[in-house]
């Protein structure tokens, strides 16, 4: 008797390892899935900024490609409540929708103003790895002139979606300037929300 | 010269030296010698004076800096024979550096650089070393107080200097002192002051879009412009783990 639970227990130590094995080995799948998922994502995106530098056309048309890009690739509902922090409790639905919609616009001619300096240059993904929650894209961005310079897209799936929610550009992180920014914006206009989404629009 | 930092600033002269050295000692010493920093982190317990001297920077940047960049453009290759030449000239200050931090791969291509430009980049008018594909390896003596296991201190904007930290601040007055170049003659040294001069002028007219957005489009350019030096500084030290850098807007969009 001894010996045949010492036996089914044995088996069952067998069964729950394979078992164990296999729980293990499936999220690892999954998550080398998502680095190259996320990998690939950038590896578009920053296909799709590469033809817009290329592009030879307007600051004013290059703008507009920016935010379609930034809107596409970029997880923007949540990069614009982080921006705006703690208001983002207690501002309504249409307010966060308003002022998201102004956010991306007032990225997009930011940002956008600043490629503009990339004509003549390329991005270029180097390496992807999953770091804590997120998924970090490494590339190098060489520009005419210049030593080439190191920058880092922080990618998501959390929206449903993978998307990238923050941009690190040789060490400087997007997020936390926006952040700063925003709020600085924001208690110029004494808190007021509506008022901070008007500014947005003009900036 | 990266991008993502312009100067801000003019270079050290002599002269403010001795003011400095008393706002450098006045002001928060060296704390702690953490290895790693939090990048987020901010310690500024100067920052009343410091937003004074940030208004007298921008002043300084919009009625000197800005019209002298500004009237420059348009001498594109001059302005960066300069900048190459005025590089060169900081390198044998890195190879001492680079001893110093015990970094004598960085030295020896360094003592190759400095070599390679003196020689067939016309006395360093001509940076043939990146060409040739060298590495840039720029130090300072902030770098070495940093290698020798000195935290970064308090942030200080200094006058005509911009942004900085007390240990980093510390690193330029040792930086001025054990130059090599102070060996050369009077006028060589004048030369020399004339030439860096020269390339921060043109540094901000090449990163004038970068620098314009921060000094004055921003709601809060002290406060930008804090962020983006501290960043900046920590990236190159080496001080901040990828996942360092993590805003997480996911899981906490509401903090601060």
């Amino acid at each position: 008797m001894l010996n045949d639970t010492s036996t089914l227990s044995r088996r069952r130590f067998a069964a729950g390892l394979a078992l164990g094995t296999v729980a293990f080995a499936l999220p690892m799948r999954a998550a080398a899935l998502t680095v190259d998922q996320a990998r690939s994502l950038i590896d578009k995106a920053v296909g799709d900024i590469n033809a817009v530098i290329g592009s030879g056309k307007s600051e004013s048309a290059m703008i507009g490609d920016f935010e379609r890009i930034f809107a596409k690739y970029a997880d923007v509902p949540v990069i614009a409540r982080s921006a705006l922090g703690p208001a983002a409790k207690q501002a309504s639905k249409a307010q966060m929708s308003a002022f998201t919609k102004a956010f991306q616009g007032y990225i997009s001619r930011k940002y956008g103003r600043r490629f503009r300096e990339f004509i003549g240059g390329t991005i270029e993904v180097t390496d992807a790895k999953p770091v804590k929650s997120y998924y970090e894209v490494i590339s190098i961005a060489r520009l005419k002139g210049e030593a080439p310079f190191d920058l880092r897209w922080h990618v998501s799936d959390k929206s449903g979606s993978l998307r990238f929610f923050n941009l690190i550009i040789e060490g400087v992180n997007m997020l936390a300037s926006e952040r700063a920014e925003i709020g600085a914006m924001l208690d110029k206009h004494k808190g007021d929300v509506d008022a901070l989404t008007a500014a947005l629009k003009n900036t | 010269m990266q991008l993502a930092i312009p100067s801000l600033s003019m270079p050290m002269t002599r002269k403010f030296v001795p003011s400095v050295l008393l706002c450098c000692l006045v002001g928060a010493g060296f704390c702690g010698c953490s290895r790693t920093v939090d990048p987020m982190a901010t310690r500024d317990p100067l920052e009343p004076f410091n937003r004074q001297v940030h208004a007298f920077n921008r002043s300084v940047d919009e009625f000197v800096l800005r019209p002298m960049a500004v009237s420059a453009k348009g001498n594109g290759e001059l302005a960066e024979r300069i900048s190459d030449f005025s590089a060169n000239l900081g390198k044998p200050a890195d190879i001492v550096n680079n001893v110093l931090q015990l970094r004598l791969v960085k030295a020896g291509e360094n003592v190759l650089r400095f070599g390679m430009n003196t020689v067939f980049g016309v006395g360093g008018l001509f940076d043939v070393a990146t060409a040739a594909g060298m590495p840039e390896n720029d130090t300072d003596f902030g770098e070495t107080l940093h290698v020798w296991g000195f935290g970064e201190g308090a942030y200080l904007e200094v006058p005509f200097i911009g942004p900085s930290t007390t240990r980093d601040l510390a690193g330029s007055l040792v930086d001025l002192a054990i130059d090599p170049l102070n060996h050369l003659n009077r006028d060589q040294v004048r030369g020399a002051t004339v030439a860096r001069l020269a390339s921060r002028i043109g540094d901000r007219g090449r990163y004038s879009e970068l620098v314009d957005s921060v000094l004055y489009e921003s709601a809060d350019s002290y406060a930008q412009a804090r962020l983006l030096y501290l960043q900046n500084r920590r990236y190159k030290l080496g001080q901040t783990a990828d996942e360092g850098n993590f805003v997480d807007p996911y899981e906490d969009p509401y903090a601060e």
